[in-house]
């Protein structure tokens, strides 16, 4: 992972320091509120429906066993002793005090973590791929390239005060887990015939009120560039983004609107001044920042073990657990394990102090001391050994770490909705949890397989529902909550957006309407077929009939 | 009275800023004989202004182009970005344009909107006087830019990029 230098330390030292006076005077009344706003929000800081609630960055996801330990103490000596993992694979606190928030800053940074630019109009969080670095089908280790982009968007003195936010993703795997083709800024890792490392740029992908899949302005653009190229596609969306409508100031609103080509003339055209510029990379910062992410010492080991298949042949559930939960790791004798926060009863994505400190010490006993957070809300060990598996799972178990279903139809993706979120427009946890109850039956669970489920209480997205297989998006009709279904949605190399299936739902209809959708699925399935499979070979209106049959 | 910060001093500000819509005679009329004129003035009466033998500088609002001045930059001894209201952060990539591609050495001022919490980000882009709303304290706006000891990336202020440095 990587570590702080002196450098780094002062600048997040210095940043404390300048929001701990901007909140001083915030409350002494010498900024106003709306002053107030894009300054707290650039430090993770929002005034929520109940209490303000302030969200740490994880960058790209990975976590050191001590940071999360870290985090298990604030949400203890803070907050209400459990936080939430969000979509962007950051973590949110729901109840912090305001003047505790520059104590609970100053508490993050003797572990390198912060919560700048984790909200405003700036430059998020980037995120990558959850195997990052362990991944069997890597072209190349994202997390470095994350790691050079975090320093080059941290307090980047041009763009923070951009029309809006602003995501970047990159994926260095064959398989996409980042829903990278809906970022403003999506980045596919790539070599070249020589082997040279560079990056395939989409622009203006995004999710929200306008869901728009990314159009690709550049299709190998070489390493060193990187940064400079970054510069030039910002410059042009700071420049000509709109601001008069905030519905409308997203990069994919100026990039439909110019057209790709246009877009890219723009940037090209901004981009030559800079080119071959100081910004440009050196192979030794890149080989600085990857010295950073090296492999542990792994042992040399079989790829197979026979304690775990006899393990895995008694105990049914490990086997289910096996199964779904366990993936391919580049090295032999090695899995990677993701631990699903999908428990029935338990808001996805959230977790307890407690469970968070057992983690960490999971993660210093099986694994690397790392833990990585991913977009679906769950959480992975990147390096345990196949022969260590079933300690660890009768280790999780024990905490209710266990949930054997991750990638089937309860591990949803869901925001926090209407419970906690000033945004929302309905509720979307208890959604989450009358469908979970409706399918709880495991078997029943892994007959129907591979689905993802995504839930956002707003337009807003956050539960990312229009590239859900099923999606599910909160609406507000004169007051009351209803539930629009969106199908055919995914979020990998071949990237869809969900259509609409019909009119909204009731809240207590959801389980119901989940029901029959899964039963045209399963009625008409062919082989091996996906949900999503069935869906792109039907069409929408074999399951429009079904769920709209008795309606009228 | 606005407060002028320029190159790290308070200092008393010669310049009158003309409105937008105001006619040539009347921004002529000035009893200072420094003038920063809206840009739409200056692109109209460019030459009455140059034979006026007032100092003239020009001020950009954010949705004007810096690069309409390419020609003009090397011979301005002041140009001025308008923020309109804080939030709206055009003005940073002026400033960087003006600077980095059109190499203007003159004052880089902002204008408008100006907050203290601000200040430190449009140094780094170039701009070297800021016109301090009223209710700023000049001497914590001062103090303000060394809020930050070190930046990441390559800017007008430090071409080289820390990693360059590091």
């Amino acid at each position: 992972m990587y570590k702080y230098d002196d450098y780094d330390h002062q600048m997040l030292q210095d940043r404390i320091n300048q929001f701990r006076e901007q909140t001083r005077r915030y409350i002494a009344g010498e900024l106003t509120e709306e002053q107030f706003l894009p300054l707290r929000l650039q430090n993770g800081l929002y005034i929520q429906r109940l209490a303000p609630m302030i969200r740490v960055a994880i960058p790209y996801g990975c976590l050191s066993s001590a940071q999360l330990r870290k985090l298990a103490s604030i949400s203890r000596d803070y907050d209400k002793g459990y936080a939430h993992f969000s979509t962007r694979q950051n973590i949110q606190y729901n109840w912090p005090k305001l003047e505790q928030i520059p104590d609970m800053l100053a508490e993050l940074a003797e572990v390198e973590m912060h919560a700048i630019q984790t909200s405003g109009n700036c430059i998020r969080n980037t995120t990558t791929d959850q195997f990052a670095g362990v991944a069997p089908d890597e072209i190349e280790d994202s997390r470095p390239w994350c790691e050079i982009i975090r320093q080059w968007s941290t307090f980047h003195p041009e763009f923070a005060y951009l029309p809006r936010k602003f995501k970047i993703a990159v994926c260095g795997t064959a398989n996409d887990q980042a829903a990278t083709q809906v970022h403003d800024i999506g980045l596919y890792i790539k070599k070249n015939a020589e082997g040279e490392v560079g990056f395939q740029v989409l622009v203006g992908g995004g999710l929200g009120r306008t869901p728009v899949i990314g159009s690709e302005i550049c299709d190998f653009l070489p390493w060193k560039h990187l940064l400079t190229y970054l510069d030039a596609i910002m410059r042009v969306y700071n420049r000509f983004g709109r601001r008069d409508n905030k519905y409308k100031a997203r990069i994919k609103i100026l990039v439909k609107a110019m057209g790709a080509d246009a877009f890219r003339e723009k940037v090209e055209a901004e981009w030559l001044h800079d080119k071959d510029g100081p910004a440009t990379l050196t192979t030794k910062e890149v080989e600085r920042c990857r010295a950073y992410f090296t492999d542990p010492d792994y042992e040399v080991l079989e790829d197979s073990d026979a304690g775990i298949d006899e393990a895995a042949s008694r105990d049914v559930m490990f086997s289910h657990w096996l199964e779904r939960n366990v993936a391919p790791h580049k090295v032999s004798g090695y899995r990677i394990v993701n631990i699903c926060l999908k428990e029935t009863g338990v808001a996805p994505g959230d977790i307890t102090d407690r469970q968070m400190e057992y983690v960490a010490d999971l993660a210093d006993k099986f694994g690397s001391g790392e833990v990585r957070v991913t977009h679906e809300q769950n959480l992975v060990m990147p390096d345990v050994r196949l022969k260590d598996l079933y300690t660890l799972y009768e280790a999780c178990k024990s905490e209710s770490l266990a949930t054997p279903t991750l990638g089937l139809i309860s591990d949803i993706i869901c925001c926090p909705g209407g419970d906690f979120c000033s945004l929302a427009n309905a509720k979307s946890i208890p959604i989450a949890e009358s469908i979970q109850r409706r399918f709880e039956d495991i078997d029943r669970q892994k007959v129907i397989g591979d689905l993802t489920l995504n839930i956002s209480g707003c337009m807003n997205a956050c539960g990312h529902h229009h590239v859900g297989n099923i999606g599910i998006l909160g609406v507000d009709k004169k007051g009351q909550e209803f539930y629009q279904v969106t199908l055919g949605g995914s979020s990998d190399r071949t990237t869809q957006l969900g259509k609409v299936l019909g009119p909204s739902f009731a809240q207590e209809d959801m389980p119901d309407v989940m029901e029959k959708l899964i039963a045209v699925y399963l009625d008409n399935r062919q082989d091996s077929e996906t949900f999503l499979d069935t869906y792109n070979r039907l069409g929408m209106e074999p399951f429009k009939e079904r769920v709209y049959a008795n309606a009228d | 009275m606005p407060t002028l910060i320029k190159d790290g001093a308070i200092i008393d500000n010669p310049w009158h800023t003309v409105q937008k819509e105001t006619e040539l005679a009347e921004a002529l009329d000035a009893v200072e004989d420094h003038v920063i004129v809206p840009f739409s003035l200056w692109q109209e009466h460019k030459g009455e202004l140059g034979e006026s033998g007032k100092t003239v500088g020009v001020w950009l609002d954010s949705d004007d182009d810096p690069y309409e001045l390419a020609y003009d930059a090397g011979d301005l001894p002041l140009i001025a970005l308008n923020f309109p209201v804080f939030r709206d952060g055009r003005a940073f990539s002026s400033a960087a344009i003006l600077r980095g591609r059109l190499s203007f050495k003159g004052e880089l001022r902002a204008i408008g909107d100006v907050l203290r919490d601000q200040l430190f980000y449009m140094k780094r882009c170039g701009i070297n006087s800021f016109e301090l709303e009223d209710g700023i304290n000049a001497e914590e706006a001062l103090a303000s830019f060394n809020d930050f000891s070190e930046n990441y990336q390559s800017t007008i202020e430090t071409p080289e990029p820390l990693f360059q440095r590091r």
